[in-house]
C-alpha cells in the first residue's frame, strides 16, 4: 500500500484508521496486529550491530536501497513498539531520500501518539526514525543511492 | 488511636491528584514506589510559603527572611521528631536519597585508601551501587556484595563472613524499591556494630511504609525522599549520627555553609549548615513538614493492616493469571508487586495497563542486578501500592492485566 499511496496520503489513512477506535486499549490492539504483519526479520541480523538500545524495549533495524528507494526493514522484543515500526514504515518504507525528508516525523502528533510515545523516548523508536532521515540526507548529499 | 478499619475513601479525599481520569478510564494510581502523590496540605504548605513567606534563609535582616528560616529550622526538627534522632544537627538537608548517598560516600570516601571495603548488598537500588561504584574507580576501595535468595530476601548468613578488618562501612536499604523486600535493618545494624562497622540505611522506601526510629535500628547514616513519603520532589534528608558530620569533610562548597572566608583559608560552620551549601529547597522542606507532620497523625496499625490486606488480595489475585510470576516473595514486604508474564514484554503491559488508566512502572527499576539474578532480564512490571490505594483497584489490576495479556496472545 506505501507502494502506491504518497506518505502525505499513507499518514491520512492512518490517521482516518485511528479515529475509528474510541480508546487508547482499542488503538494499541490495531497497533499490536499491524506489527503482526510485519516481514520476519531475519535472525542472523538480531545483534547489536542492528540494534538500537533502549531502556526498556530494543529495536532492530536494517536497510538497503533499491532503484533509488529505501527498503526497511525492522523488529521489537515488545508487541507495540513493533506494531509502531509497522506504522512508521508505512510511512517510509519505499521512499525515495526526498521523500522521506519531506515527511517529518511530527506526523506522530497528529496521530495523538506524540504522549503515548513520550512515555517511552526510552524505546529505540526515536534512534530508528533519526536514522532513517540520516540515511534520506546522506543519500540526497551523495546524489546516488 | 486506632480504629479496626482505615477510612481510605477519607484519606483520598486528600490528594487531588487521584481524583482524575486517564485515557478515559478512573486513574488507578500504582506508581507509588517511583513517587508518591501529595495531600492537599502539602500543596497548601508550598503554596502559602510562595504567597506569604517567600525569602532566603539564614542571611536576611528583614521579616520575611526569618519567617523562612523558621519554618525551614522547623522542618528540620520535623524530621528529627519523625525519625526520632537524638538532635536537629544531626538532620541534613539534600535532593533527595541519591544526593545523600552521593555525600556519604564523596565526604566518608575522603577517609577511605585503596583496599578499604564496603559491604552493599544484591538488592540495591542504583543509587546505592553507582556512588560506591565511583569510589572504586576512584580509590580501589572493593565492594562486596551480600547475596539474595530466590524469593528476594538477603542472605544474612552470609554477613558475617564478607566482614573484614579493611571493612568501612555496610550501606543497605531498608525496602526493596524493586521486590518490596522489608529488610531487617536493625539485625544487620546489630552484626555491623558487633563488628565495629557503621552501617547506612537507604531508607527511600522505607517511611512512606511506617514510622522509623533510627536510634531503635540503631543506624550511623539514614536517607530519605521527601517524594515518596507525600512531600515535594527536590526534598530529602541525610539523618547522620553528629560525631560522623564533625569528623567528615564538606561534600560541596559554598555560601551558607562557612564561617569565615578568606582567599587563604576558609573556616567551615559547624553541621548540619556544613553540609549544606548554597541557597536550599526552602519549599520543599516546608512540604515535607506538612506531609511529615500528617504522616505523624496517621492511624498506622489500621494502615498496616490495609497495606497487608492489599498485598494479601493482590499477591492471590495476579497468581491466578495463567504464566504470571511474581519476582520477590519475601515472608516481611510492603506491597510492592513485581512480576512478569510469559511471552508479554514488560513494557507491552505497562502501556496497555496505562491504556486502561492504570499506572505501573516498568523495567528495571533502577535495579538491575537483582532483576537479573532473580530471572527477569527484560525487567517486570511494578504495581506499588500506598494505603490510599483500595481493593478495588486491586480488582481493577488484575482485570486490566488479563485484558493486556489477552492482546498480546
Amino acid at each position: 500500500m506505501s507502494d502506491t499511496q504518497s506518505p502525505t496520503a499513507a499518514i491520512q489513512t492512518l490517521a482516518d484508521e485511528f479515529a475509528f477506535f474510541d480508546d487508547w486499549t482499542d488503538r494499541y490492539q490495531y497497533i499490536i496486529d499491524m506489527g503482526k504483519q510485519l516481514p520476519e526479520f531475519p535472525s542472523d541480523k538480531l545483534d547489536d550491530a542492528h540494534k538500537f538500545h533502549g531502556c526498556q524495549s530494543q529495536v532492530w533495524f536494517d536497510y538497503a536501497w533499491h532503484d533509488g528507494r529505501i527498503h526497511l526493514q525492522g523488529t521489537s522484543d515488545a508487541a507495540i513498539v513493533k506494531g509502531l515500526i509497522a506504522l512508521l514504515f508505512r510511512v517510509y518504507d519505499h521512499r525515495t531520500p526526498q521523500e522521506i525528508l519531506d515527511t517529518s516525523p511530527d506526523f506522530l502528533d497528529e496521530l495523538d501518539l506524540k504522549a503515548h510515545l513520550s512515555a517511552n523516548r526510552a524505546t529505540g523508536l526515536m534512534g530508528m526514525i533519526q536514522k532513517i532521515r540520516a540515511l534520506a540526507e546522506n543519500a540526497n548529499t551523495r546524489g546516488s543511492t | 488511636m486506632s480504629s479496626l478499619k482505615l477510612d481510605v475513601a477519607a484519606i483520598r479525599k486528600q490528594f487531588p491528584a487521584l481524583d482524575q481520569t486517564v485515557n478515559g478510564k478512573p486513574l488507578v494510581y500504582l506508581d507509588n514506589a517511583a513517587t508518591t502523590q501529595k495531600p492537599k496540605c502539602v500543596i497548601e504548605a508550598v503554596s502559602a510559603f510562595y504567597r506569604h513567606d517567600n525569602a532566603n534563609i539564614h542571611r536576611g535582616v528583614h521579616t520575611l527572611s526569618a519567617r523562612a528560616t523558621d519554618q525551614y529550622e522547623a522542618a528540620r526538627e520535623r524530621v528529627r521528631l519523625t525519625l526520632n534522632a537524638s538532635a536537629t544537627e544531626e538532620i541534613v538537608f539534600v535532593r533527595g536519597t541519591t544526593e545523600a548517598i552521593n555525600l556519604v560516600a564523596s565526604s566518608f570516601g575522603q577517609l577511605l585508601k585503596a583496599g578499604d571495603e564496603i559491604i552493599i548488598s544484591a538488592l540495591e537500588h542504583h543509587a546505592n551501587i553507582v556512588p560506591w561504584h565511583l569510589l572504586k574507580q576512584r580509590i580501589g576501595i572493593t565492594l562486596n556484595i551480600i547475596p539474595v535468595t530466590p524469593e528476594g530476601e538477603l542472605n544474612l548468613d552470609a554477613l558475617p563472613a564478607l566482614i573484614t578488618d579493611r571493612t568501612r562501612l555496610i550501606a543497605v536499604n531498608h525496602v526493596s524499591n524493586a521486590l518490596g523486600t522489608i529488610n531487617p535493618v536493625a539485625q544487620i545494624a546489630a552484626i555491623a556494630k558487633a563488628h565495629g562497622v557503621p552501617i547506612l540505611i537507604d531508607g527511600a522506601q522505607g517511611l512512606p511504609h511506617g514510622p522509623v526510629d533510627v536510634q531503635a535500628i540503631d543506624c550511623d547514616f539514614y536517607t530519605l525522599s521527601g517524594h515518596k513519603t507525600f512531600a515535594p520532589s527536590g526534598i530529602g534528608v541525610l539523618y547522620a549520627r553528629r560525631p560522623w558530620l564533625d569528623d567528615l569533610p564538606p561534600y560541596q562548597g559554598g555560601g551558607d555553609m562557612i564561617e569565615t572566608v578568606s582567599f587563604d583559608t576558609v573556616r567551615y560552620a559547624p553541621p548540619p549548615a556544613k553540609f549544606e551549601a548554597g541557597t536550599p529547597n526552602i519549599e520543599g522542606a516546608i512540604g515535607l513538614n506538612a506531609a511529615l507532620q500528617w504522616h505523624a497523625a496517621l492511624d498506622w496499625p489500621a494502615i498496616k493492616g490495609h497495606e497487608a490486606a492489599l498485598l494479601a488480595h493482590a499477591t492471590t489475585a495476579l497468581e491466578e493469571i495463567n504464566g504470571l510470576r511474581i519476582i520477590g516473595r519475601a515472608k516481611n514486604k510492603v506491597p510492592v508487586l513485581s512480576f512478569i508474564i510469559e511471552g508479554a514484554h514488560p513494557h507491552d503491559i505497562g502501556m496497555l495497563l496505562d491504556a486502561q488508566g492504570i499506572a505501573v512502572r516498568t523495567g528495571q527499576h533502577c535495579a538491575m542486578p537483582v532483576l537479573q539474578l532473580l530471572g527477569a532480564p527484560l525487567g517486570t512490571v511494578r504495581a506499588s501500592f500506598a494505603f490510599y490505594n483500595t481493593l478495588d483497584e486491586v480488582d481493577a489490576l488484575v482485570c486490566a492485566v488479563h485484558r493486556a495479556q489477552h492482546m498480546l496472545s
